[in-house]
């Protein structure tokens, strides 16, 4: 196999460093994680960065930890620390399970979770169970720093709201409610190393038989990962039940929008939608702690 | 870095201090093979599908054609050239062939690299475990089956001298 297209490889000593590096070469440069999706798309000539800016030694990105309300994970986690954090699979279920079925052992042991949503896939694993988690992003630039809610972060497929002088440092996530339960189910063409047809996460948080919050993502059904507010607005305040729920589910389906490709159709990835909808809200609904 | 481009890195290959100057655009599979003529990892399709040139980065499986050279600095990498000596390797060596767990033999050695991690991680790991820690590696030959069968012997036969 021959070689990928060469450019300049930087390598910043700290998070200051790739800062400044990235102030200077913006748009010509691309941050290097994990290079899980930049070294096959370089390969492609997809995309030719003249200058790439390797942060995969940068350790001060890579943590996974509470502080206050808060979980802070540093956007150089790597998929498999943070499918094997206690904390996660405490707290934040949802993303562990994401986590669970994303790639494969290699790929996990690589891939980072800022780099999964930098690439900004609709299909990214990651990025319906943040949504549910209403997790927070904190980009850095030689500007300073920002949040950026992560409902605001997908812009379009394989775009994503940051600045070309900015880096994902962190994502923020408050820890699933007390007497919530939540699911994620990804449907793929195979188990392993496939790319989601479709994927669903679900929350919903429970006061007795009432539900008192619902949240819903897809992902690889609309140009971004997408919340489902119309279908979580028919749960709220309802019992829930089966039925509620399979009526509730119908609805997915106006606000998502699927393109046909080599994974699957248009029509196919509807049905799928309210049918993975239904299964992860029941599943939810099932693992509420009470 | 000099005015190429082209920089010294220094890591460990199977126990061995190793300095090279490496090109930014060299995987580690191609520093591997191409430069290094360490040839157990296979370079099926250059893209993370197929796990044949899995390696072992600081004891972790990773895909060595989605790794660059430059990445490596100052880091473990182990190949099967390296895994000789390991009681893992050579209790997986045993029941592979016991069991007829190899045909062509091109995904064998990534196959090896995934299964020991496994091993040294759950001594006594379930099928599932197995199917989910070689989930990464494609064989187009065995059907998996007898594959699975000698990792699971394996760790039966270490549990067993352990
Ligand atoms: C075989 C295979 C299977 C896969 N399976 C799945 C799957 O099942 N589900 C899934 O969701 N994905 C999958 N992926 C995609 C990929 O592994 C993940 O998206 C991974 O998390 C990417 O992270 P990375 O660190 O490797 O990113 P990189 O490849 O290093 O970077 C990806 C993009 O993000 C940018 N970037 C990275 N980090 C930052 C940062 N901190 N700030 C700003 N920009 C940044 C890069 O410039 C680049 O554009 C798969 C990939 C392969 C090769
Ligand atoms: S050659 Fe690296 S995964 Fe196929
Ligand atoms: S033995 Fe031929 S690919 Fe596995």
């Amino acid at each position: 196999m021959k070689l990928i297209p060469p450019y300049r490889y930087l390598r910043p000593k700290n998070l200051q460093e790739a800062v400044e590096q990235l102030g200077r070469y913006g748009e010509e440069a691309k941050i290097l994680a994990g290079g899980t999706d930049l070294i096959p798309m370089i390969r492609d000539c997809l995309i030719t960065p003249k200058t790439m800016i390797d942060i995969s030694f940068l350790d001060e990105l890579r943590y996974i930890r509470e502080e206050g309300d808060m979980i802070k994970i540093g956007a150089l986690a790597t998929h498999s620390e943070i499918l094997k954090s206690p904390l996660i699979n405490g707290k934040t279920g949802v993303l562990a399970k994401a986590e669970k079925v994303l790639g494969a052992t290699q790929i996990r042991n690589r891939g980072t979770i800022g780099g999964n949503l930098c690439n900004a896939s609709p299909a990214a694993d990651t990025a319906p169970p943040l949504m549910v988690l209403n997790a927070k992003l904190k980009a850095i630039s030689v500007e300073g720093e920002r949040i950026i809610p992560i409902e605001e972060f997908f812009t379009g497929p394989r775009k994503n709201a940051l600045k070309p002088n900015e880096i994902l440092v962190e994502v923020q996530v408050s820890p699933e409610p007390e007497k919530s339960g939540s699911s994620f189910i990804k449907l793929g063409r195979r188990r392993a190393l496939t790319l989601s047809v479709v994927s669903t996460a679900a929350l919903i948080v429970m006061d007795g038989v009432k539900c008192r919050d619902a949240r819903i993502a897809l992902g690889a059904v609309a140009p971004t990962p997408v919340r489902a507010k119309e279908t979580e607005k028919l749960l709220i305040n309802k019992e829930l039940n089966g039925e509620v729920i399979s009526s509730a589910a119908e609805k997915v389906v106006e606000e998502i929008n699927p393109i046909t490709d080599v994974r699957g159709s248009a029509e196919y990835r509807r049905e799928m939608s309210k049918v993975l909808t239904k299964r992860c809200l029941l599943e939810a609904l099932e693992s509420v702690k009470r | 870095m000099n005015e190429t481009g082209n920089l010294k890195i220094k890591f460990t290959l199977n126990g061995k201090p190793i300095e090279y100057m490496v090109k930014p655009n060299w995987t580690l599979l191609d520093l591997l093979r191409k430069e290094l003529s360490v040839l157990s990892p296979k370079e099926g399709c250059s893209r993370g599908d197929c796990g044949a040139c899995t390696v072992l980065l600081n004891g972790k499986p990773v895909n060595s054609c989605l790794v660059l050279a430059p990445q490596i600095d100052g880091k473990e990498i182990v190949t099967v050239e390296g895994l000789i000596e390991d009681k893992e390797f050579k209790a997986l060596k045993e029941t592979f062939i016991e069991k007829g767990a190899v045909q062509c033999g091109f995904c064998t050695p990534g196959i090896i690299v995934s299964a020991v991690a496994l091993l040294r991680e759950k001594g006594n790991p379930t099928v599932q475990d197995i199917e989910e820690a070689l989930e990464g590696n494609l064989c187009r030959c065995t059907g998996y089956i007898r594959i699975i069968e000698a990792v699971k012997q394996a760790a039966e036969k270490l549990q067993k001298t352990s």
